[in-house]
């Protein structure tokens, strides 16, 4: 078994980072986000890039910093909704912007993964979505033809992992994490805790080694919080 | 007196039934959490790969892992499962999902929506927001009657670009109910916030209605 674990982000992607490249990367919001290899990917300097991301993280975090330095010349998203220096960028016509439906973006990546060219979905027939796509009538509904989406590189983050490339996620932060890993030519992953090869429970492995090319147990992360919505500690006697 | 927003959650909240796997949308819609009877049970799905949304957490036990679609921090229950966003919206597309509430800028008359675009102005993205409309069994809308403008928002023929074509079921104002059953049937006013005058909402609705108050 080979192992694919390196020992710094910058490793991790060596040789792997080139301008005018794809680049999956995933998360919602800022839970689940590859933080490390970000930051590495701004450190490289590569630009002219298409980020396919669910979200383009916030002002100052996450992929809100490659905006900042102005690597991105395109963003496949479905909500952007959290980041001003976007929103400026776009209407200013420095950055080109693809929306997607969250769910059709996530089953384009799913079947981009899974060798599948393209999909029937109902989600945005007789929307701006739909435009210029072939729609098909099945049993009498409309559906209109996405296409599967591939990438130069996915970089995604788990909460485990072993030098195989097994990886588990944690909670909410799996997200678009695992689709992503699949549909990756190069599949680059950073976790929370790197294991022992043998310690990950074998049932419950979220995605194979197979799809992760190498992998960094990252330093400290900062897994930063965007609506920190609480009850009174107060009201827990209560409960 | 019009309904404050609690209580157009309130009222949105009498769409629930026991067994329900509901999804919420941000603003208004997520007060419905607060209104589901004693009693019932009903589960929320957060579009980002959960089911069994528990309430927030107290505060000093947030976990930067757990959160729900609109990025605000959650808890989970007993029965809570997750899984990636491809399920989560296989679940929605795949008309698993009996409700879905969620706000609006436009619906008209036909059971058409528009809640995520102003062209030239607005530019934050669909979200979940086509899929659900396409795939959930029933779709209720929660909005203010009028735009702050004075506009009115239940329209003849929505102006904004569609979120998804004749998907809303019903719509929750804080002047009224409206039955809008996907277009099949005339639009009909149900009931009438207290206070308010048959005169007032009519002027204040572009659609054509029918009045079938029922309460």
């Amino acid at each position: 078994m080979a192992d694919k674990t390196r020992k710094d982000a910058t490793q991790a992607l060596a040789g792997r980072l080139f301008d005018g490249m794809t680049i999956m990367a995933g998360g919602f919001g800022l839970c689940g986000i590859p933080e490390h290899l970000i930051a590495a990917i701004r450190d490289s300097g590569i630009k002219d890039l298409t980020v396919i991301s669910n979200n383009c993280g916030v002002d100052g975090f996450g992929l809100g910093v490659l905006l900042e330095t102005g690597q991105i010349r395109k963003m496949i998203s479905s909500y952007v909704g959290e980041n001003k220096l976007f929103a400026e960028l776009y209407l200013s016509g420095k950055l080109e912007l693809e929306f997607n439906p969250q769910g059709t973006l996530a089953e384009r990546i799913r079947a981009g993964g899974a060798g599948i060219p393209a999909f029937f979905t109902k989600t945005g027939v007789g929307t701006l979505v739909a435009e210029g796509k072939e729609i098909r009538n099945f049993d009498g509904e409309d559906f209109v033809m996405e296409r599967g989406l591939i990438a130069d590189l996915s970089i995604v983050k788990a909460w485990k992992g072993d030098a195989e490339g097994n990886l588990i996620y944690r909670k909410t932060a799996r997200n678009f994490n695992p689709m992503m890993a699949t549909a990756g030519k190069i599949c680059v992953a950073e976790v929370e805790h790197l294991v022992t090869v043998g310690d990950l429970d074998k049932d419950n492995i979220h995605t194979p080694g197979i799809y992760v090319d190498s992998l960094v147990e990252g330093a400290a992360f900062e897994k930063r919080i965007e609506q920190r919505t609480t009850r009174p500690v107060a009201e827990k006697a209560a409960v | 007196m019009a309904w404050t927003r609690d209580e157009m959650a309130a009222r949105a909240a009498s769409e629930l039934q026991d067994g329900f796997y509901v999804n919420l949308g941000i603003g208004i819609p997520t007060l419905v959490a607060n209104h589901i009877p004693k009693g019932m049970s009903v589960t929320l799905q957060s579009e980002n790969g959960m089911l069994g949304m528990g309430p927030f957490p107290f505060e000093g036990e947030e976990d930067a892992d757990l959160i729900n679609a609109g990025k605000q921090t959650i808890t989970e229950l007993p029965s809570s499962s997750y899984f990636s966003s491809a399920d989560s919206f296989a679940m929605i597309r795949g008309g698993h999902i009996d409700l879905s509430i969620l706000g609006a800028m436009q619906v008209a008359a036909n059971g058409d929506l528009a809640n995520w675009m102003v062209p030239g102005k607005m530019v934050k993205g669909m979200g979940g927001a086509m899929d659900l409309v396409a795939g959930v069994k029933r779709v209720v809308v929660v909005m203010e009657h009028i735009e702050k403008s004075g506009a009115p928002k239940l329209v003849k023929a929505c102006s904004l670009p569609l979120t998804g074509q004749k998907v809303v079921d019903l719509v929750v104002t804080d002047l009224g109910v409206f039955e809008i059953n996907r277009g099949r049937t005339p639009v009909r006013l149900t009931a009438l916030a207290p206070g308010i005058a048959l005169e007032e909402i009519k002027a204040k609705t572009d659609a054509d209605f029918e009045v079938a108050l029922t309460a």
